[in-house]
C-alpha cells in the first residue's frame, strides 16, 4: 500500500466521521422540543432564574439550544465536540455523557475481547480440521450447529442461558458486572468475580459466533489445501500436524484477521440487547436505559462514540489487511 | 407458468427447501387466516392465570389469564407484516441505487458509494433503537421504514457488484453492439440474471428485519402491539417473572420457538431458491 492510498483511506474515514457527526446532530434536532422546554422550565423554577437564562445554561451544558438559528446550533455543537465534550445527561443532570461512556466502555470491551478471542480460536481449529478431514462427523455437526445458531437470534440465546443457568440451576448470577461485596481493584477476589459475572454474556457471544468463524476458516483452508506449496510439503514428507498447524492454519487465517477488527467494532454496538437482558453495565445497557428514559444527549453521545469506533475499526482492518497479505490488490 | 411449475418442482426436490417452504406457508396461514379464526380477547382475568394447555386454551394462559396461542397468532400477523414491508422497502431502494451505481458509474457511483459506506459503518442496532425512540413507532409502516433505513446499504453494495460483473459479460456487450435500447438491456437482460439473488436477499432481509423488530419490541421501545412476539418476550422477561417461574415457561417459550422456526424456515427456503433459480448450482 503506497502512502498515497493510506492517506486516501484515512481521508475517507475522516469524511465518514464528519458525516456521522452531522447525522447525530440531525438526530438531536429531531428531538421533540418539549423535552428541552420541560427541562428549562424545571431548571428555571429550581434556581429561581428566568426561562431565558435557564435555556442559556442548559445550552451550555448540552451544546444545544433549539431556540438559536440553525447555523449557530451547529457551530455550538461542533465546538463542543472538538473540546471532547458530549454534554450532560438530560435525566441525571449532574452526570456527563463522557463519564457514562468511560464507565461503561471497559465492561463492553472486556466481554467483546474475551468472547471474540475464544470464538475465533475455537472456530479456527474447527475450520481447519473440517477442511482436512472432509468425511468425518465433524463437518455435518458443525454445519448443523451453525444453521441453528444463525437461525436463533443472539438475544434468544441470552434469555435461554438466563433461564437455564441463572434461574434454573443457580450457577451464575442474574445481573450486574461483579459481586457488590468485593472491593473493586486489582485483587484476586475482584478479578474472579468479574469473570464469573461476565461468563454468561461471553458464552452468548461465543455460541453465536463460533459457527461463522468455523465455516469461514474451512472455506479458506480448503482453498489453501489446493495450493502447490501444500502438495510440495506433503511430497517432502513433512508431518501432517506441521502442515496443518503451520502451513494451512497460518495462510487460511490471514483473510480472517481483518474480519476481527470489523467484528469487534460491530460487537460493541451489537451488545445492546444482550447487555440489557443480563443487565450488564456496558455501553449497550446505558444506551437502552437512555432510550427508555428519552435521555437524548446520552443517546446521541453514545451513538457518535460507537460510530467513530466502527469507522476506526474498519480503517484499521483496511490498513492491516494489505500489510498482512501482500497478494491482495489494493484499489485506490 | 411453466417456469413456476419448474420452480416448485425443484423446491420440492430439495428436502431442505421443501421443509422451509412448508414452515413459511404455515406461518403465512397463521398470520393471514389465523386472526379471523381465533378472536383476540385481552381482558385481564386473574382467576385463570397460568393455566396449563387444554382444549380450550391450546397453549395455556399467560400471567393475566389470556390465551397464549391466540396472542401468538395475532402477533405473527404483526411480526410478518413488519418484516414483509421492511423487505419491500429495502429491496426497492437497494436494487434501484445498486443498479444505478453499477450501470452509470463515475461521479454518481462514487456519491452513492460514499453514502452507502457511511450507512454501513454506523452501527445499525443502536441507531435503530434511537430512531424507534425519536419517531415513537406506532404502526407497522413506520416500523418497517425505520428498519429498512439501515438495511438497504448492504443490498446496494451487493447489487452494484453483481451489475458491474454482469455488464462486462459477453452477452451484454453483444446487446450493446447490436444497438439494443438501455431499458431493454436493464429489464430484459440484466434483471433476470439477478432475480435469484434478489429473491434470496428479500427473504434474508425479511429475516433480519423480523429479528430487529422483535429485538426493539423486546426492549420495550415500540410498545404499540401487545401481542407482537417481542412484546410478549418483554412482558415474559420484565413483568411476569416468566423467566424464573416455571408456570410462565409456555408463555416465554412460544414466541421464542416461533421466531426460531420462522428463521429456520427462511434459511432453508432461501437455500432452495438459490438452487432453483441458479442453474449453475444444479448438478
Amino acid at each position: 500500500m503506497t502512502p498515497v492510498i493510506v492517506l486516501k483511506r484515512i481521508g475517507m474515514a475522516f469524511v465518514t466521521v464528519c458525516l456521522a457527526t452531522v447525522m447525530t446532530f440531525v438526530l438531536l434536532r429531531l428531538t421533540p422540543g418539549n423535552a428541552i422546554d420541560a427541562w428549562a422550565r424545571d431548571y428555571a423554577t429550581q434556581f429561581g432564574i428566568t426561562l431565558e437564562e435557564a435555556y442559556r445554561r442548559i445550552a451550555a451544558m448540552i451544546n444545544y439550544n433549539p431556540n438559536e438559528p440553525l447555523h449557530e446550533q451547529f457551530v455550538r455543537y461542533i465546538s463542543g465536540l472538538l473540546q471532547g465534550n458530549l454534554g450532560v445527561s438530560m435525566v441525571y443532570q449532574q452526570i456527563t455523557v463522557n463519564s457514562i461512556i468511560a464507565n461503561a466502555m471497559p465492561w463492553t470491551i472486556f466481554v467483546a475481547t474475551i468472547s471474540l478471542f475464544i470464538s475465533f480460536v475455537i472456530g479456527m481449529l474447527l475450520g481447519v480440521r473440517m477442511a482436512w478431514k472432509r468425511n468425518s462427523i465433524l463437518e455435518p455437526s458443525v454445519s448443523l450447529f451453525t444453521v441453528i445458531t444463525s437461525a436463533i437470534p443472539d438475544f434468544i440465546f441470552a434469555i435461554l442461558l438466563l433461564v437455564v443457568f441463572a434461574y434454573g440451576l443457580n450457577w451464575f448470577p442474574v445481573n450486574g458486572a461483579y459481586d457488590p461485596f468485593v472491593t473493586p481493584g486489582f485483587n484476586l477476589d475482584f478479578i474472579v468475580s468479574v469473570l464469573y459475572y461476565a461468563a454468561m454474556p461471553i458464552l452468548t457471544f461465543v455460541i453465536t459466533n463460533i459457527g461463522g468463524w468455523a465455516l469461514m476458516m474451512k472455506g479458506n483452508a480448503v482453498s489453501v489445501l489446493g495450493e502447490d506449496y501444500i502438495i510440495a510439503a506433503k511430497a517432502r514428507g513433512i508431518s501432517e500436524s506441521v502442515i496443518m498447524n503451520r502451513y494451512v492454519m497460518k495462510n487460511a487465517m490471514l483473510p480472517m484477521i481483518t474480519m476481527l477488527a470489523i467484528t469487534f467494532g460491530s460487537m460493541l454496538g451489537g451488545a445492546t440487547l444482550i447487555e440489557n437482558i443480563f443487565q450488564y453495565p456496558g455501553i449497550g445497557y446505558f444506551l437502552g436505559e437512555a432510550t427508555r428514559t428519552r435521555d437524548y444527549t446520552v443517546m446521541q453521545g453514545i451513538m457518535l462514540f460507537l460510530s467513530v469506533t466502527m469507522i476506526v475499526a474498519n480503517l484499521i482492518a483496511d490498513l492491516v489487511y494489505s500489510k498482512l497479505d501482500p497478494r491482495i490488490k489494493v484499489e485506490g | 407458468m411453466r417456469g413456476m411449475i419448474d420452480f416448485f418442482r425443484i423446491i420440492c426436490h430439495n428436502k431442505r427447501s421443501l421443509i422451509g417452504l412448508i414452515i413459511l406457508i404455515i406461518f403465512i396461514l397463521m398470520a393471514t387466516v389465523g386472526p379471523f379464526i381465533f378472536k383476540l380477547n385481552m381482558t385481564v382475568d386473574y382467576n385463570n392465570r397460568y393455566l396449563s394447555p387444554s382444549l380450550e386454551h391450546w397453549l395455556g394462559t399467560d400471567f393475566a389469564g389470556r390465551d397464549t396461542f391466540i396472542q401468538l397468532v395475532h402477533g405473527s400477523k404483526e411480526v410478518l407484516l413488519v418484516g414483509l414491508l421492511a423487505a419491500f422497502f429495502t429491496l426497492f431502494v437497494g436494487a434501484l441505487l445498486g443498479t444505478l451505481s453499477g450501470l452509470v458509474g463515475g461521479r454518481l457511483d462514487s456519491g452513492i458509494m460514499l453514502i452507502t459506506n457511511l450507512f454501513l459503518t454506523i452501527p445499525s442496532f443502536p441507531i435503530l433503537i434511537i430512531m424507534a425512540a425519536i419517531f415513537s413507532i406506532r404502526d407497522p409502516v413506520s416500523f418497517a421504514l425505520v428498519l429498512s433505513a439501515w438495511s438497504w446499504p448492504g443490498l446496494t453494495r451487493a447489487v452494484r457488484s453483481q451489475i458491474i460483473s454482469l455488464k462486462e459479460r459477453d452477452f451484454i456487450v453483444i446487446c450493446k453492439v447490436m444497438g439494443m435500447s438501455k431499458p431493454h438491456i436493464i429489464f430484459k437482460e440484466l434483471m433476470p440474471s439477478i432475480t435469484s439473488f434478489l429473491s434470496i436477499s428479500f427473504i434474508m432481509t425479511m429475516r433480519g428485519a423480523i429479528t430487529g423488530s422483535v429485538g426493539i419490541m423486546m426492549l420495550g421501545l415500540a410498545p404499540y402491539s401487545p401481542t407482537n412476539w417481542g412484546q410478549m418476550l418483554n412482558l415474559a422477561v420484565s413483568q411476569t417473572g416468566g423467566i424464573f417461574n416455571p408456570l410462565g415457561f409456555i408463555y416465554l417459550f412460544s414466541p421464542i420457538l416461533c421466531l426460531a422456526l420462522f428463521q429456520l424456515g427462511s434459511i432453508f427456503f432461501a437455500n432452495g431458491i438459490d438452487e432453483a433459480l441458479n442453474p449453475r448450482l444444479r448438478g
